[in-house]
């Protein structure tokens, strides 16, 4: 069977950081708790990709999530001043926990389950060695590898940039005069 | 090594909880928290699959395709840092123009 070994321990721990950290984001009251859980989440994450042998991906998830997107996500909330204004919680409480709990049950009974849980295939990745980051910088600026989504991405990103100030900026003085 | 299907049980009870905040929340920050949850399960996803079903051809010479999932994955983490900072840019425009951060009753367009 499995034998408790050094990562199966650290599955369990980062398991547990991610659903937990999860779960406090969703039912917190206070929005502010929640983006601190919301780290927490997204930290277990970031373990999850060092287990999985992806250390470039570990280290952007904590930059960009937890260093950018999770401070993002406190402005927004301190700006909105929501942690005063909102007494009630939820809409739909009942319905969307049976929603979630339904949906997770048909994802493991129905998928998970019958096809990567007694398969042998799956109990071990197919290689020990992995490409590590020097190969994943050629590859994203090779011609025949991804290039074109790379500028692509970087192009959206710009787009999403200039769009969000634009949209969330204040009205210019000049404007208001005229 | 744990199997394949941990990592996807993981993945889909991460997912679910990001489903239950997105539908059940009031504040439009949280739901945009509960999207973040859910593409965080995809990435996990992307590169557990990756992980478990690549083989290397040979080590000196790298192949592109070796290394799809964490390309996706990376493209994933583009996609969400634009999706945030646009939906974010949105709720705090809506809050200012109708003092509310509830999508409900940002109703303007409803015909």
């Amino acid at each position: 069977m499995i034998q408790f070994d050094f990562s199966t321990i650290a599955f369990f721990v980062f398991a547990v950081l991610t659903l937990g950290g999860a779960l406090g984001v969703v039912t917190n009251r206070n929005l502010f708790r929640g983006t601190i859980w919301l780290m927490v989440s997204l930290f277990g994450v970031a373990g999850f990709y060092v287990l999985l042998s992806a250390p470039f991906l570990a280290a952007v998830q904590v930059l960009v999530y937890i260093g950018a997107i999770a401070i993002l996500f406190t402005f927004a909330v301190m700006l909105t001043r929501s942690l005063t204004r909102l007494n009630v919680r939820y809409t739909r409480l009942w319905p969307s926990a049976l929603g979630a709990v339904l949906l997770f049950a048909m994802l493991v009974i129905g998928v998970i389950w019958p096809v990567f849980g007694g398969n042998e295939m799956y109990s071990l990745p197919l290689s020990d060695v992995v490409r590590t980051t020097s190969d994943l910088g050629v590859a994203l600026v090779s011609g025949e590898g991804y290039v074109l989504p790379f500028e692509v991405a970087s192009l959206l990103l710009t787009g999403a940039m200039i769009g969000a100030i634009v949209i969330a900026r204040d009205a210019d003085e000049e404007e208001l005069e005229q | 090594m744990v199997p394949l299907s941990w990592y996807l049980i993981v993945a889909a009870a991460l997912f679910s909880i990001g489903v239950f905040g997105v539908l059940s929340r009031r504040n439009g920050v949280a739901v945009l928290m509960g999207i973040e949850l859910m593409l965080n399960a995809v990435n996990i996803n992307l590169v557990a699959f990756w992980r478990y079903n690549t083989t290397i051809a040979s080590v000196t010479e790298p192949v592109p395709s070796e290394l799809n999932g964490v390309v996706f994955a990376a493209f994933m983490f583009v996609v969400a840092a634009a999706e945030v900072a646009v939906g974010l840019a949105i709720i705090i425009t809506v809050y200012r123009n109708w003092r509310s951060v509830i999508p409900e009753e940002a109703d303007t367009l409803r015909g």
